[in-house]
């Protein structure tokens, strides 16, 4: 086989259309009949609504409805047509339901106008008389309440049961550390605020969504609207980032979607940066972290303890505390997690949900744990090496992490390091280095997939899924090019449409795994085609041919051992008198094998910050990620989700914090020049490397890429700021008043 | 489309924008970014916060950068807009979209236009010089995604081919 696109470095095949602006995100299809909505949020937190007055919105020229709780159409109210793919136990909020407040922010009502400009105005002129009832937005205040999920959410394992004695282990442990972690609140703020624009289409709708997933939205709105399966067609070929925001269908879209039914024609949502601020994000979570250890830095005992928020509607859940239990060998381990009702909207899956959040209390504990014992924490890491998934007691699929540790710190220089708190300068600046783990699952879900090959010699391949940025359209690309020995410009691709073959939701990091298996089974099925006419043609060369005997490369099927035998793709099709051929595939994850092992994929970051002293600013001037993630598929691509990663582990680590305002029941500072993230000026010099890792979950060997970059970075980066400066930050972000 | 005929003081507002004479009638508080979007339909330009902080928006008026959601339409009659779209097209990018895809300068996508229309200002403006530089003056376009080390690597590529250019002139 002549070397193929798999493996190397391919810049986007989308790249063109996204540098020349031709890309399309959901609020941004034109209709000839085409309205604009904007929404009015609520200003109380909890409460309920006492009367509107629309006068002088409904003078507005140009207004064409006020949609309220009062004048909506009909939505089945019935909570099991709510749940969607990504839904967490419990009754999903439903916009303009009634008139109770349970969030600051809520939708309130619906302006509907000829113009954007026209909508914008009267929105502002909206009045709403509430009557408001005490709120608590902040978990803290809700401890003593914490609770024990009744109902589990689907896809997340609640906290093994222990193991050993941890509590004994933990009293008689020679070295011992324990603190309490949080890190503030985050919005995951894509750069493309949530936008649906539905078109009607003679009582049909085209829904352009900015979701994770088109089949998501389509059953929500087949099932919340109760419309036939035919009537609804959902598209998102671009989306412009969601890091988790995107994998339940949002508000917006039942706004647009009723506006569209009552008013008989296209209508667009798109929501401010405000109001980017008025649903999901990353829960506020309190950890507690003890681990023992004997003198020589090995595990004794961990025990991680948290509680997290979530509404008063759902019970949203993830993984927080078991990568506690996963990440090193440990006899002795508690682990807890709990739930806490806040008057918030739902909290959701952000980037590495619950692993972000648990893994840093983890790795920033055993920073400390290194510091007590004087070990070195790279060395402290590697003495705790985990060589069998414990929580599970299960072998690891395959796990390269040691290679991460040793290539991360050879690329990073973790040697100069001294070891006392402090001791390195330059200039005016204090220097810290600091190392973290990360982890995270590598998963897949069942795919579907369909390849047509043209007369031309042109293959398609056809899928659902989704591309937030991730590089999805380029690795199945590859995927199908190197199938079929064909150059990727003769390859289409086509997601983001619900009237492909199913996919459910991009996310966890399952995508490129499960869809890039269902394309190469789907080419598989193919070549097998194609195989079938090349040797049913007249005098074929290829007459006995089997399919192992054969290659494809160059358009052409041939004789592996005579490639002088071959004949052309479209010699095929045209003998068999076929225009198009093509073949369809369902991928689902070997359950075999996942019953047998342990999969996930690995980090190991290393930080290096620079802290004014006086100043108390902190710079991360550089990053080394060193990633065992199984076979990468795209060295460009992959690259560039690690260092996304990194840079938002940059963000949590220093800048990102929604404040609640604990009198008001919201969020303060919901805009960008409040909530920083990180920009050019915060992001210096990252180096991302990929390990060698075999693994056999599937044929690629694909473990998939989206989390593990965010995974341990804020944990590495608060770990160099300790070292740098002496003091344990142990809330994020590492604001300059926490060291001054 | 219809627009708000009877909307009061509507203003006829003419722009040239991508070269194109562009005369429209306005309502008073458009924005030169809604106007490019939902009345151009050019939506390479995009809207993030619609507020002045995070430089989606970013078009060259007059030939500088600017934040198109803080401009009013009617405060630019007269003007030259160039937007991404004027820039280049698939078959035939220009030097600064070709170094964004060769350096795998965006991931979304969604702020890529404004980066690649301040790229351009900043090279015109002339003060980067080093990659500390190019990230201080590029800081008004904020990418969620994280692209900011490729994008700075697309930047500096561009511009050390114009400064080679210009020595071997
Ligand atoms: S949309 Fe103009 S600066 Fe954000
Ligand atoms: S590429 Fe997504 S925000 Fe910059």
């Amino acid at each position: 086989m002549p070397e193929g696109y798999v493996g190397g470095a391919q810049p986007r095949v989308d790249g063109p259309l996204k540098v020349s602006g031709l890309a399309q995100y959901a609020g941004e299809f034109p209709a000839e009949d085409l309205a604009y909505g904007v929404v009015v949020s609520s200003s109380v937190a909890k409460g309920r609504i006492l009367r509107f007055d629309l006068e002088a919105a409904r003078a507005t020229p140009g207004v064409v409805a006020i949609l309220t709780h009062k004048d909506r159409p009909t939505v089945t109210t019935d909570a099991e047509s709510h749940q969607d793919q990504a839904a967490p136990p419990g009754l999903p909020f439903i916009p303009l339901l009634d008139e109770r407040i349970v969030y600051s922010g809520q939708p309130v009502a619906l302006v509907v106008a000829e113009t954007f400009e026209a909508a914008r105005g009267a929105a502002a002129l909206v009045r709403v008389e509430y009557e408001a009832e005490p709120a608590v937005v902040d978990v803290a205040q809700r401890r003593d309440s914490a609770y024990d999920p009744p109902e589990k959410r689907d896809g997340v394992p609640p906290p093994p049961p222990p193991r050993g004695d941890p509590d004994g282990a933990f009293a008689a442990a020679p070295v011992k550390v324990s603190g309490d972690y949080r890190i503030a609140v985050e919005h995951h703020n894509p750069m493309e605020p949530h936008a649906s624009t539905v078109f009607w289409r003679g009582g049909k709708l085209v829904v352009h969504d900015k979701v994770q997933g088109v089949t998501n939205t389509k059953a929500f709105v087949v099932n919340m609207f109760g419309l036939p399966e035919d009537d609804v067609r959902v598209l998102s070929p671009f989306v412009g980032g969601a890091f988790g925001s995107g994998l339940r269908p949002q508000y917006q879209l039942t706004l647009a979607v009723m506006a569209a039914l009552r008013l008989k024609r296209s209508v667009r949502v798109t929501l401010t940066r405000d109001q980017m601020f008025t649903f999901t994000y990353r829960p506020d979570t309190l950890q507690t972290v003890a681990l023992g250890a004997g003198p020589d830095g090995r595990l004794q005992s961990i025990r991680h303890d948290a509680i997290a928020c979530t509404s008063t509607y759902e019970d949203y859940q993830e993984a927080v505390v078991n990568w506690s239990g996963l990440i090193y060998a440990c006899d002795n381990v508690s682990l807890s997690y709990r739930l806490a009702k806040v008057d918030t909207a739902t909290p959701g899956d952000m980037r590495a949900p619950g692993a972000t959040t648990g893994v840093y209390a983890l790795e920033a504990a055993i920073d400390e744990l290194a510091y007590a014992a004087k070990v070195d924490p790279l060395e402290l890491r590697l003495r705790n090496y985990a060589e069998r998934d414990q929580n599970d007691d299960k072998p690891f699929s395959s796990k390269e992490l040691r290679a991460c540790y040793e290539r991360g710190a050879e690329a990073f220089g973790w040697s100069r390091r001294s070891p006392e708190p402090r001791s390195m300068r330059e200039g005016r600046d204090l220097v810290g280095l600091g190392v973290a783990t990360g982890c995270w699952e590598a998963m897949m879900q069942p795919h579907s997939a369909r390849a047509t090959l043209t007369a031309d010699g042109k293959l398609e391949v056809a899928c659902a899924t989704a591309d937030i940025g991730t590089g999805t359209y380029t690795i199945l690309a590859q995927i199908a090019a190197d199938a079929l020995g064909l150059p990727i410009d003769d390859v289409a691709v086509r997601i983001g449409d619900s009237s492909l073959p199913m996919a459910p939701v991009e996310g966890g990091s399952w995508a490129a795994a499960s869809a890039g298996s269902a394309a190469q089974m789907a080419c598989a099925a193919l070549r097998e085609e194609i195989l079938k006419h090349a040797r049913a043609m007249e005098n074929s060369p290829l007459a006995n041919a089997a399919l192992d005997h054969v290659v494809f490369s160059g358009g052409r099927v041939a004789r592996a051992d005579d490639p002088a035998r071959s004949i052309s793709y479209a010699d095929a099709l045209k003998s068999a008198g076929r225009e198009r051929i093509e073949a369809k595939a369902d991928f689902a994850p070997d359950e075999e094998f996942q019953k047998k092992f342990a999969a996930y994929t690995h980090s190991a970051v290393f930080a290096e910050v620079r802290v004014d002293e006086e100043l108390g600013v902190v710079r991360v001037t550089r990053i080394v990620s060193a990633i065992a993630a199984g076979k990468i598929l795209n060295q460009m691509t992959a690259r560039s989700q690690i260092l996304g990663g990194v840079v938002m582990g940059i963000g949590m680590a220093l800048h990102e914090e929604s404040m609640p305002d604990r009198r008001l029941g919201r969020f303060m500072n919901h805009n960008f020049g409040e909530y920083h993230i990180p920009s050019h000026a915060d992001v210096q010099d990252i180096e991302v490397i990929f390990v060698d890792e075999a693994d056999e979950a599937n044929p690629l060997g694909i473990k998939g890429l989206g989390e593990i970059g965010i995974v341990g970075a804020a944990a590495a980066v608060a770990n160099a700021v300790f070292h740098a400066t002496g003091k344990r930050v142990r809330d994020l972000p590492i604001t300059p008043d926490k060291l001054l | 489309m219809v627009y708000v005929s009877g909307a009061p003081g509507a203003v006829t507002v003419s722009l040239t924008v991508n070269g194109k004479p562009q005369t429209l009638s306005v309502a008073p508080s458009t924005t030169v970014l809604d106007l490019l979007r939902e009345r151009l339909h050019l939506t390479g330009t995009k809207k993030g916060c619609d507020q002045g902080q995070c430089g989606a928006c970013t078009v060259l008026i007059d030939g500088r950068r600017v934040n198109s959601c803080l401009q009013l339409a009617v405060m630019n009659d007269g003007r030259e807009i160039t937007t991404i779209e004027g820039l280049g097209a698939p078959g035939g990018l220009h030097p600064m979209q070709e170094a964004f895809v060769a350096h795998d300068a965006f991931q979304c996508g969604y702020c890529t236009p404004g980066q690649i229309c301040s790229a351009v200002a900043l090279l015109k403006e002339g003060r980067a010089r080093t990659r500390a530089e190019i990230r201080e003056l590029m800081s008004g376009n904020l990418c969620r995604c994280g692209a900011y080390t490729n994008i700075v690597d697309a930047v500096e590529a561009v511009m050390g081919a114009g400064a080679s250019q210009e020595a071997a002139e």
